[in-house]
């Protein structure tokens, strides 16, 4: 006679599941409409990609005055940041190329001495959504169309070539062109376009290892988990000078080899009011020279190395 | 007897009709709240896109139950050892002669231990510390000493979970059996361990739920698995869509051994007798 209790406990569910459904189609709706209605301003800003045309209105100046601190410019850099990016992990300093960049370009946008504040930030943070803790962010981000479907880019401040380093006596040592690297197990950081490098261009024959940071993949250098690991070319020479000791920068990889383009640029939020105002004023420092002459001061040791060929 | 209902049947059928009518609309109500209003706060537009894209959905999920794979395979492989390592464990510190007092002590030392530190960590000093010794490349593997590592630590919590069938066992069992003339040996395997992973088949299973997710912490030494690989993605576009994506991967294996778990406990506790008071 007794009614099964597991239907009384299944009408609920389907009560549930038949909501779910339903929002799941007004859902869609919603993101049609959603997608039209942001598209346009997209076009219009035109700065998204960070190529845009922040270089034409350079001499108007644009607003630089909508910073999250009235009156500061907040700029976020990785926790701990490394040398020679920043030197000693101080970025208020202006030594290490990134420090020397971020207060070049805040001085173009008006902001000096005690107007510029730092903060930290992990990867995460800043491409999250949401109210940001910063006003611009650089911590060697890759320019991507991907990306930039959900983040600002500044224009570039520096182009990296990837580079190969591996421990004396890996099977990496003494390669010339790529086809020497085909049986290399490799290792790389997540995220970054040395792993994209890794499967786009090299295409070696066993999966390559991933790690959190650079350390990870330090630390499978010496385990004897991988052959070599590819870092941009900067970063490589530091690591193999300065962490690893036994290692050497094997070779370098030609800007053309193919893969994304090493390209860094700030970060913004999406559709900052910033970043025409940061791409203006890295466009003033290129056209003077003194991107330049502050790559020349902070990344000349960090250009020596073989160069590995793709054919 | 009758085939008409009692009044009293007939009472008891009204008020679960009332129950569920009830679980009904309010469900509705909070669903439906729920569908209605975030939708409306201020940041909805942005969480939408940066976490439930459909286009880099549709580009990683592949991707990403191929990575799957891995951790299945990793799952597979250190369930055995550790049901025998954390068996090993728990009848080691089960022993009672005074000459095995250093097979305790290893026993206690054992759980205490590797209970006690975080996983990822001894996936990092594991996974990194033993292939640094200077073994070869076949034995330096990340996969080798991450699944040493899992099996370690999960030996320790589920060898207290056996301990504890174990102990659950009434010592009258114990004594019975030795008065009928059995061995300690016997006695256990015989008498004690049948009863004991009776009472912890649910312990057990939601141990093992809890393993499937940190079978992915293997991909801090290296290997791309499906946690890895949606980082990987979610660096690419720069979007969080492939973690809600391999969220539901994760589900879709954990909702069914975690309902398997309930259905294990439901029918112990039927068994045992214990009665449910609403």
């Amino acid at each position: 006679m007794r009614r099964s209790p597991t239907l009384r406990r299944i009408i609920p569910v389907i009560a549930v599941g038949a909501l779910v459904l339903a929002a799941c189609g007004s859902d869609d709706d919603a993101s049609g409409s959603a997608d039209d209605a942001v598209a346009p301003t997209d076009t219009d800003t035109g700065t998204d990609t960070g190529s845009g045309s922040g270089s034409g209105s350079g001499d108007a100046g644009p607003d630089c005055s909508s910073t999250i601190d009235d009156g500061v410019l907040t700029i976020a850099t990785g926790e701990p940041a490394f040398f020679p990016w920043v030197i000693d992990d101080d970025p208020t300093t202006g030594q290490g190329f990134e420090s020397a960049v971020a207060y070049a370009v805040a001085t173009e946008m008006g902001y000096e001495g005690d107007a510029v504040v730092w903060t930290r930030t992990t990867f995460d943070e800043a491409i999250q959504p949401g109210a940001k803790s910063f006003d611009m962010n650089l911590q060697q981000y890759t320019i991507t169309p991907e990306r930039a479907e959900n983040i600002d880019f500044s224009l570039p401040y520096f182009t990296a070539n990837q580079a190969i380093v591996a421990l004396e006596g890996s099977s990496a040592e003494g390669a010339t062109t790529i086809a020497d690297l085909k049986d290399v197990k490799f290792g790389a950081q997540v995220g970054t376009t040395s792993l994209a490098f890794i499967t786009d261009v090299i295409q070696p024959t066993q999966e390559p290892f991933v790690y959190d940071d650079n350390v990870g993949a330090k630390a499978a250098l010496e385990a004897n988990q991988i052959d070599a690991a590819v870092f941009d070319l900067p970063t490589a020479l530091y690591v193999s000078g300065v962490e690893i000791e036994g290692s050497a920068v094997v070779g370098q990889f030609p800007a053309d080899a193919g893969g994304d383009t090493d390209q860094f640029g700030f970060v913004l939020e999406k559709d900052s009011a910033l970043t025409a105002c940061v791409d203006a004023a890295i466009t003033t420092l290129t056209e003077s020279g003194e991107l330049d002459a502050i790559t020349q001061e902070w990344m000349s040791d960090f250009t020596g190395a073989p160069v590995i060929t793709v054919e | 007897m009758s085939d008409r209902p009692t009044r009293r049947e007939r009472y008891e059928r009204a008020r679960r009709r009332r129950s569920v009518a009830i679980a009904t609309v309010s469900t509705i109500v909070v669903v439906g709240a729920l569908i209605i209003l975030i939708p409306l706060t201020p940041g909805w537009e942005r969480v939408r896109q940066a976490f439930f894209d459909g286009d880099v959905f549709i580009e990683t999920f592949p991707g990403l139950l191929d990575a799957f794979w891995l951790d299945v395979r990793i799952l597979l492989w250190s369930t055995p050892p550790i049901l025998a390592v954390s068996l090993m464990i728990a009848l080691a510190r089960n022993t009672r002669s005074p000459a095995l007092f250093p097979l305790r002590a290893f026993a206690v030392i054992f759980t205490d231990v590797l209970r006690g530190i975080p996983v990822i960590l001894l996936v990092f000093l594991i996974g990194f510390g033993v292939p640094a010794l200077g073994l070869s490349r076949t034995w330096a593997n990340p996969l080798i000493w991450g699944s040493v590592t899992l099996v370690l630590s999960y030996s320790a919590y589920t060898a207290e979970i056996i301990r504890a069938g174990i102990e659950a066992v009434h010592e009258s069992q114990r004594a019975g059996a030795r008065s009928l003339g059995m061995t300690s040996s016997q006695t256990m395997r015989t008498i004690v361990l049948p009863q004991a992973f009776r009472k912890i088949v649910p312990p057990l299973m939601n141990t093992f739920v809890s393993l499937q997710k940190d079978v992915a912490l293997v991909s801090l030494i290296g290997p791309v698995e499906i946690l890895r690989q949606a980082g990987i993605d979610k660096a690419t576009y720069a979007n969080f869509t492939p973690y809600v994506a391999a969220s539901l991967i994760f589900l879709a294996l954990t909702i069914p051994c975690t309902r398997l778990a309930d259905w294990a406990l439901a029918r112990q506790r039927a068994r045992t007798g214990a009665t449910t008071i609403a």
